[in-house]
C-alpha cells in the first residue's frame, strides 16, 4: 500500500497531549465474561429497537433480543447466552434513561446459528450484503453510532466514488482503534474490502496519524493494488472529524448540513470495518467492541475486547482498579467524551474508552464573562464564532446563536480547550441546540392544536351552514307551499294535478316581482 | 458678561429650534408611518406586562391583532374580567366569555432534601444547559433541575427557587403559560385554577425505582385512585397516578392525608 | 457506584471537554505584567523614586477601586484575575513623572469605575480602561500631563547624559523661549516638531536628529511618559507576549507598518512635515501604545486580520494626529486607539471567518 502525506490541512484544530503512551502498547484482551450483562435498546442514533424476547427466554450469542424499528435505527443482539431475567429502565452513560435488557449469562456463551456465514462474499449480491450488515445491527463505531447500512447504501442520485476509512484517533488517551489496526490487521482489511465491493468504489484512502507509525508501516506491508492509499496525517485535532478528513485528504469542503455522501464520500471507522467483516464472513452480529480502559489514575490501563451490556464497574476491575479514587470518570475520549454520573452505566456499540481523572486532573469551568480574545474563533475547525455564539446564548437569545449557525458544531471542544476564562461553550452550544429542538416541538404541537381547532371550527361553521341551508330550504318550501296554495286557489283546483305547476312556481320564486314584499323576506 | 451675548445665543437657538420643530412635525405628517390611533387606545388597557400569554409578541402585538385582525378580546388571561370590559369599551365589541382562569403548576416535590443527587455538576446554571450533562444532578430523571430557568422567564415573579425545587407562588400567577415553553423536562402544566388538588410527580418510573432516588416520588400505589375512585379524573399512568385537568378538578381531599409520600398537595 | 475523589463522594459531571490547555485570565494578565517590567526598570533608571511613586499609587489604588466597585455591586471579586493590576500599572506607564499624585489616583478610579466597572467588568468593557483614564487626565488636567519635568538623571546640569540631552531640547526651548515657554519646563522630541511645525517651520528644524539622539531615543533617555520612552524595554516585553502567544503580532504591526509608510510618504513627497520614519516609530507613545494597548485582548477585534485592520486604523489616526500643523496634541496614540475601540464591533462584523462548508462555486462544480 503507498503511503502519502496528507496534500491538504484545516484551518483551526488543537493540539493536546496525546497521552496514549499508558495503553497503546497493551495488545488486545478479552474481558473475563460478566455474570449479568444490561444490554440497552439504543445504542445507536435514531429510533430505539424494540424488544422481540420477553422475560424467561432462553437466548444464545448472537440471537436478536430487539429489531430495528424504523429506516434509521439498529437491531440489538445477545451478547452471550444465557435467561433474559427482564427489563429495566436505567441511565446510559449520556444520561438519557434508556429500556435495557438483563441478560444472565450461563456461562456457556453458545453461539447461535441466526445469520449464515458467507465466506464467499466476493460473489455475493450487494443487497444481500447490505442486508446483512443491517441484520448484523452493525453501527459506525466512531462515537455517533449512525446504522452503517444506511451510510453504504447512500440514495441513487449520490454517486460515491471514493471511501475513506478513518484511523485516525485524534482523540487524547484512546487507542482501541490503534490496537485494532495492529493486533487485527487482516480483520480490518477484509471489512474495509467488502465495504468497498458494496459501495463499488475504485479509490479507497486510508487515514492515520503519525503517532502511529507502527499501523501505518503495517498496513503498508499489504499487497493491494494503486488505488488504496495510506494518507499519514500530522497528529492535530479533531481529524478524527469526518468532515475535517475529508478535506484534509481530498481538499473537499462537506457543505453545512450536508453528509459526506453529498460529495461522493464515505466515511468508515476502523471498528466497523471489523464488525463488517464478522458479520459478512462470519455471520456474527455486532455484540462486542474494543474499549480502551485508560487514565492515569488505571493501574493497568489496556484495550479490552467487551462485550455490549458490561458495566464500566467491570472493566475498572479487569484494568487493576484504580491507584487513587477518580473524581470524573469520562465515557469516550477527554476531548467529547461524557462524564458519567456514575460507573453502572454499560458499554455500548459506541463506548470507544473510558476514562478516569483524578480530582487535580479536572477541569472546573467558571462563567466568567468572554475576554473576547479571539482564541476560540481561531481554533474552531467548523470556522464558526463560538465567541459570539455563546454570549448571545447566555443572553436567552437563541435564535441569534441558530442565525451564526450553531448547528453546525460538532461540539469538537476546541474551543473550550483553549477559552481562558474556562467557559463551557460546548454546553452553550448543546443547550442552544437542545432549546431550539424544543421550541421546534412546541411549535409542532401549538401547530397541531391550532391545526384541530381550526378543523373544528370549520366543522361548526359547516354545521351552522347547514343548519342555515336547512333552515332556507325549509322556508323555501313553506313558500312554495303558501305559492301552491295561492296557485291551487286561484285555479280552484289542486295543483298536484299540474306536473309542470310546481316547476314554473319554483323558477318564478324570488324572482316575482308580483310576489307580496312580505312574502320576500321570508325567501330571503 | 456681555448681554447682548446671551440674547443672541437664546434668539439663535430658539430659531434653531423652531425651525427643527416644524420640519419635524412636517416630516411626521408626511412620511411618518400612520398608526390606528385605535391601538394605543387598546394598549393603554392591556396590562404592559409582554407576557406572551395570549400567543402574540407582546401587548403591543396583541393590541395591534385586536384592533386591525379582529382577534378575540379575551386571550389576556393575566389582567382579568376587567380588562375585558375595558377592551369592549374601546373597540365596542362584544368580548365574549373571559378564559378560565388559569395557573401554572411545577409537578414535582423534590427539593434537595428529598431528592437523591447523582453527581457534583460543574457547568452552567440554566435547567436546559444541565439537562445535556449526564441527564443533571439529580438521580431522577423526571425532576425539577433547580435552577430556575422558568423563574428567569416568568413576567410576574411567581415562581421562586425554594431548596432546589421551582415552586409557583399561585397568587402571583397569571397562567401565561411562558415558563411552561422553557422548561427542559416539561414539568410545568397550565391548568385551571379549580383543580386545587395537584399530583406533584411526574416520575413514569416504577415504585420500587422511584423509592430509591426520591422521598416523594409517586410509588404507584393506587392510594389516591381508589378513593377518589373516578377513571375519568384520576387514573394510573403506568406507574404513576395522573389528573386530567380537562376533566372536573378531585372532589375528595383525603387523598392527600392518605398518600404515603406525600406528593399531593393542595394549592391555592 | 465507586469511591471517588471529589469531596462529595460523587463524580463530577461536566459536558465535553475535559481538559484544557492551561490558559487562565490570570496568566495571560501575568504575562502582561511581566512583560511590562522592562519598561518599569527602564522608567525607574530614568526617573527614578518618582516613577515608582507613580506606579505604586496607580496599581494600588486601581484595585481598590476594583475591589469597591464589585462589593458595591454584589459580585464576586474579581482582583484575583489581576486585570485591575495591569490597568493600573499600563495607565502610571502612560503618565507623566511630575504628575501631582492626587491627579493620578483620580485617573486610575475613573479607568477602573467609570470605563470597566460600570460595563460590567471585565470582558464587557468597550474601551481600554487605561487609555480612558488617560484621556480623562489629558482633557481634565492637560497642562499637568503635558509639562515634562525633567527627571533627576537627565536633570544634572554639566553631566555627560545631560549633554546629550541637550541635543534634543534645550536648543529648541531656547529657541521658542520667546514664545511663553516655561523656562523651567522641557519638552519630549515630538512636541518639539509640533511646536516647529505650529510657526511654519520644517519639522526637521526642531533639533538635528542625530545618531545620538536617536540611540537616546532607543534607550529611553529622552522626556515622556514614564514608561513610554525606552523603546528596547518596550520590545523586550513584546518578546515575552509573542513568545506566550498571549496575543498574535497583527495589532502591533499593523500599527507600526502603518505608521513607518505614512512617514515614508511624506518624506518622499518632501512634505514640511516630514520626519524620518525611525523617529516616528520610536519618539513618544506610539510604540508602548502599539504593544500593550491595542492589543488588549478586551477591546481590540477578535480575528487575527481584523486585529491587523485595527492596527492600521490606529496607525493612521495617530500619524494624522501628530502631522496636522494645528493640531492641539503632539502625540496621538491615546486618541488612535480609543476611536478605533469604538469601531472594534464594526470590524469583527466584517471580518468574520469563512465558514467551513459554506460552500464555494468553484468547489461545486469541481466536486460536480
Amino acid at each position: 500500500m503507498k503511503i502519502i502525506k496528507a496534500p491538504f490541512k484545516f484551518s483551526g484544530g488543537v493540539h493536546p497531549p496525546d497521552k496514549k503512551i499508558f495503553s497503546n502498547a497493551a495488545p488486545l484482551q478479552d474481558l473475563p465474561l460478566p455474570a449479568i450483562l444490561k444490554v440497552p435498546f439504543v445504542q445507536h442514533l435514531g429510533a430505539p429497537a424494540k424488544a422481540v424476547v420477553k422475560k424467561g427466554d432462553k437466548v444464545k450469542r448472537g440471537d436478536l433480543i430487539a429489531a430495528a424499528s424504523g429506516f434509521i435505527s439498529a437491531s440489538v443482539h445477545a451478547p452471550t447466552s444465557g435467561t433474559v431475567k427482564g427489563f429495566e429502565s436505567l441511565p446510559t452513560a449520556v444520561g438519557r434513561s434508556v429500556e435495557h435488557c438483563v441478560i444472565e449469562s450461563d456461562g456457556l456463551d453458545e453461539r447461535s446459528e441466526l445469520l449464515q456465514p458467507f465466506p464467499d462474499w466476493e460473489t455475493r449480491d450487494v443487497s444481500e450484503l447490505i442486508e446483512r450488515v443491517a441484520d448484523a445491527g452493525v453501527v459506525g463505531m466512531g462515537g455517533a453510532g449512525f446504522p452503517t447500512s444506511v451510510k453504504i447504501n447512500p440514495p441513487p442520485n449520490k454517486k460515491v466514488h471514493t471511501l475513506i476509512i478513518n484511523g485516525a484517533e485524534c482523540e487524547p488517551y484512546l487507542t482501541a482503534d490503534h490496537r485494532m489496526m495492529l493486533d487485527r490487521t487482516e480483520d480490518v482489511w477484509l471489512g474495509i474490502q467488502i465495504v468497498r465491493k458494496i459501495l463499488d468504489v475504485k479509490t479507497v484512502y486510508i487515514c492515520i496519524e503519525e503517532n502511529k507509525q507502527d499501523a501505518i508501516e503495517k498496513f503498508s506491508k499489504i499487497e493491494c493494488d494503486d488505488d488504496v492509499m495510506i494518507v499519514s496525517l500530522k497528529t492535530y485535532y479533531p481529524h478524527g472529524s469526518e468532515k475535517q478528513q475529508i478535506y484534509v485528504t481530498l481538499g473537499y469542503e462537506v457543505p453545512s448540513g450536508g453528509l459526506p455522501a453529498d460529495i461522493g464520500c464515505v466515511v468508515g471507522n476502523i471498528g466497523t470495518s471489523v464488525a463488517v467483516k464478522e458479520a459478512v464472513v462470519d455471520g456474527w452480529p455486532l455484540d462486542s467492541r474494543c474499549v480502551t480502559v485508560t487514565g492515569e489514575v488505571v493501574v493497568n490501563p489496556g484495550n479490552f475486547i467487551v462485550r455490549c451490556g458490561t458495566s464500566y464497574d467491570e472493566l475498572f476491575e479487569a484494568a487493576g482498579g484504580f491507584r487513587e479514587n477518580p473524581a470524573k470518570v469520562i465515557s469516550g475520549g477527554p476531548m467529547m467524551g461524557f462524564a458519567v454520573a456514575n460507573t453502572d452505566v454499560t458499554v455500548t456499540k459506541t463506548t470507544s474508552g473510558i476514562l478516569a481523572q483524578s480530582l487535580a486532573q479536572t477541569m472546573r469551568f467558571t462563567s466568567l464573562p468572554c475576554i473576547s480574545c479571539g482564541r476560540c474563533n481561531d481554533v474552531c475547525p467548523m470556522k464558526l464564532l463560538p465567541s459570539d455564539m455563546s454570549c448571545a446564548i447566555e443572553a436567552d437569545d437563541i435564535d441569534a446563536a441558530i442565525r451564526l449557525n450553531v448547528s453546525d458544531c460538532f461540539e469538537c471542544g476546541c474551543c473550550s480547550y483553549v477559552c481562558p476564562s474556562h467557559r463551557p461553550l460546548v454546553q452553550h452550544f448543546r443547550r442552544a441546540k437542545g432549546v431550539a429542538a424544543l421550541n421546534k416541538m412546541l411549535k409542532a404541537k401549538e401547530m397541531e392544536e391550532k391545526a384541530a381547532q381550526a378543523r373544528a371550527e370549520a366543522q361548526k361553521k359547516c354545521e351552522i351552514a347547514h343548519a342555515e341551508s336547512e333552515a332556507k330550504i325549509e322556508s323555501d318550501q313553506i313558500q312554495v307551499a303558501v305559492v301552491k296554495d295561492e296557485i291551487s286557489r286561484a285555479w280552484g283546483e289542486s295543483v298536484d294535478a299540474h306536473p309542470g305547476a310546481e316547476q314554473s312556481v319554483e323558477a318564478s320564486n324570488g324572482k316575482d316581482d308580483n310576489a307580496k314584499p312580505g312574502e320576500q323576506e321570508i325567501t330571503e | 458678561m456681555d448681554l447682548n451675548l446671551i440674547f443672541t445665543t437664546t434668539a439663535v437657538i430658539s430659531v434653531i429650534g423652531l425651525v427643527c420643530g416644524i420640519l419635524l412635525a412636517f416630516i411626521a405628517k408626511k412620511f411618518g408611518e400612520k398608526e390606528d390611533p385605535r391601538v394605543a387606545l387598546v394598549e393603554d388597557v392591556l396590562p404592559g406586562a409582554n407576557c406572551g400569554g395570549c400567543g402574540y409578541a407582546g401587548c403591543a402585538a396583541y393590541a395591534r391583532a385586536i384592533v386591525l385582525d379582529d382577534a378575540p378580546l379575551n386571550l389576556c388571561i393575566p389582567s382579568g374580567p376587567k380588562t375585558l370590559e375595558a377592551l369592549s369599551r374601546v373597540t365596542g365589541r362584544a368580548g365574549g366569555e373571559m378564559v378560565e382562569p388559569l395557573m401554572a403548576v411545577i409537578l414535582c416535590s423534590g427539593d434537595r432534601n428529598a431528592a437523591q443527587r447523582q453527581s457534583d455538576y460543574n457547568g452552567i446554571s440554566d435547567c436546559s444547559a444541565a439537562n445535556v450533562v449526564a441527564g443533571g444532578w439529580k438521580a431522577c430523571a423526571y425532576g425539577c433541575l433547580g435552577f430556575g430557568t422558568c423563574a428567569r422567564m416568568c413576567a410576574f415573579g411567581a415562581i421562586s427557587i425554594r431548596d432546589g425545587l421551582a415552586v409557583v407562588d399561585p397568587e402571583l400567577c397569571t397562567g401565561c403559560g411562558a415558563c411552561a415553553k422553557v422548561c427542559p423536562r416539561m414539568l410545568i402544566k397550565i391548568v385551571p385554577r379549580k383543580h386545587k388538588i395537584n399530583i406533584m410527580c411526574s416520575s413514569l418510573e416504577r415504585g420500587a425505582v422511584v423509592r430509591k432516588i426520591c422521598e416523594k416520588g409517586c410509588i404507584g400505589c393506587t392510594m389516591c385512585v381508589r378513593l377518589e375512585n373516578n377513571p375519568e379524573t384520576l387514573s394510573m399512568n403506568g406507574a404513576l397516578a395522573r389528573i386530567d385537568y380537562s376533566k372536573e378538578p378531585i372532589k375528595n381531599e383525603g387523598v392527600i392525608e392518605k398518600c404515603p409520600v406525600k406528593c399531593i398537595v393542595k394549592i391555592g | 457506584m465507586i469511591e471517588t475523589a471529589n469531596p462529595d463522594s460523587m463524580l463530577i459531571t461536566s459536558t465535553s471537554p475535559h481538559i484544557h490547555e492551561g490558559t487562565s485570565v490570570r496568566r495571560l494578565m501575568f504575562d502582561v505584567i511581566i512583560s511590562l517590567l522592562p519598561s518599569l526598570a527602564a522608567s525607574l533608571v530614568f526617573f527614578k523614586f518618582r516613577s515608582l511613586l507613580l506606579v505604586a499609587v496607580c496599581t494600588g489604588s486601581a484595585v481598590g477601586t476594583e475591589w469597591l466597585c464589585r462589593k458595591a455591586m454584589k459580585r464576586n471579586n474579581s482582583i484575583g484575575d489581576l486585570s485591575a493590576v495591569v490597568t493600573g500599572l499600563l495607565l502610571a506607564l502612560t503618565l507623566p513623572p511630575g504628575l501631582p499624585l492626587w491627579q493620578a489616583i483620580l485617573g486610575s478610579v475613573f479607568a477602573i469605575a467609570i470605563a470597566k466597572q460600570i460595563y460590567g467588568g471585565i470582558g464587557y468593557n468597550p474601551f481600554n480602561p487605561a487609555l480612558v483614564g488617560r484621556a480623562f487626565m489629558l482633557i481634565s488636567f492637560t497642562a499637568a500631563m503635558t509639562t515634562w519635568s525633567p527627571s533627576d538623571w537627565i536633570g544634572k546640569p554639566g553631566d555627560e547624559t545631560a549633554n546629550a540631552h541637550e541635543a534634543v531640547t534645550s536648543a529648541t526651548i531656547r529657541k521658542y523661549q520667546k514664545l511663553d515657554v516655561d523656562a523651567t519646563t522641557t519638552a519630549t522630541p515630538l512636541g518639539l516638531v509640533k511646536d516647529s511645525c505650529r510657526f511654519g517651520e520644517p519639522a526637521n528644524a526642531a533639533f538635528n536628529y542625530t545618531n545620538e539622539v536617536r540611540r537616546n531615543l532607543l534607550i529611553g533617555n529622552v522626556n515622556g511618559s514614564i514608561g513610554e520612552t525606552s523603546a528596547i524595554a518596550i520590545l523586550l516585553g513584546l518578546a515575552w507576549l509573542l513568545i506566550r502567544r498571549t496575543f498574535t503580532w497583527h495589532a502591533t504591526v499593523g500599527y507600526m507598518g502603518t505608521m513607518a509608510l505614512f512617514a515614508w510618504i511624506l518624506q518622499l513627497a518632501g512634505s514640511k512635515l516630514a520626519m524620518p520614519v525611525d523617529f516616528h516609530l520610536l519618539s513618544g507613545g506610539a510604540l508602548f501604545g502599539a504593544v500593550f494597548m491595542a492589543t488588549d485582548l478586551v477591546t481590540s477585534p477578535v480575528s487575527k486580520w481584523g486585529r491587523f485592520i485595527f492596527g492600521i486604523g490606529c496607525g493612521f489616526i495617530t500619524m494624522i494626529i501628530r502631522v496636522v500643523p494645528g493640531g492641539a496634541y503632539p502625540e496621538g496614540g491615546t486618541f488612535a486607539i480609543l476611536i478605533m475601540n469604538a469601531v472594534t464591533p464594526l470590524i469583527n462584523r466584517a471580518m468574520r471567518y469563512r465558514r467551513f462548508g459554506a460552500v464555494r462555486k468553484t468547489q461545486q462544480e469541481k466536486v460536480a
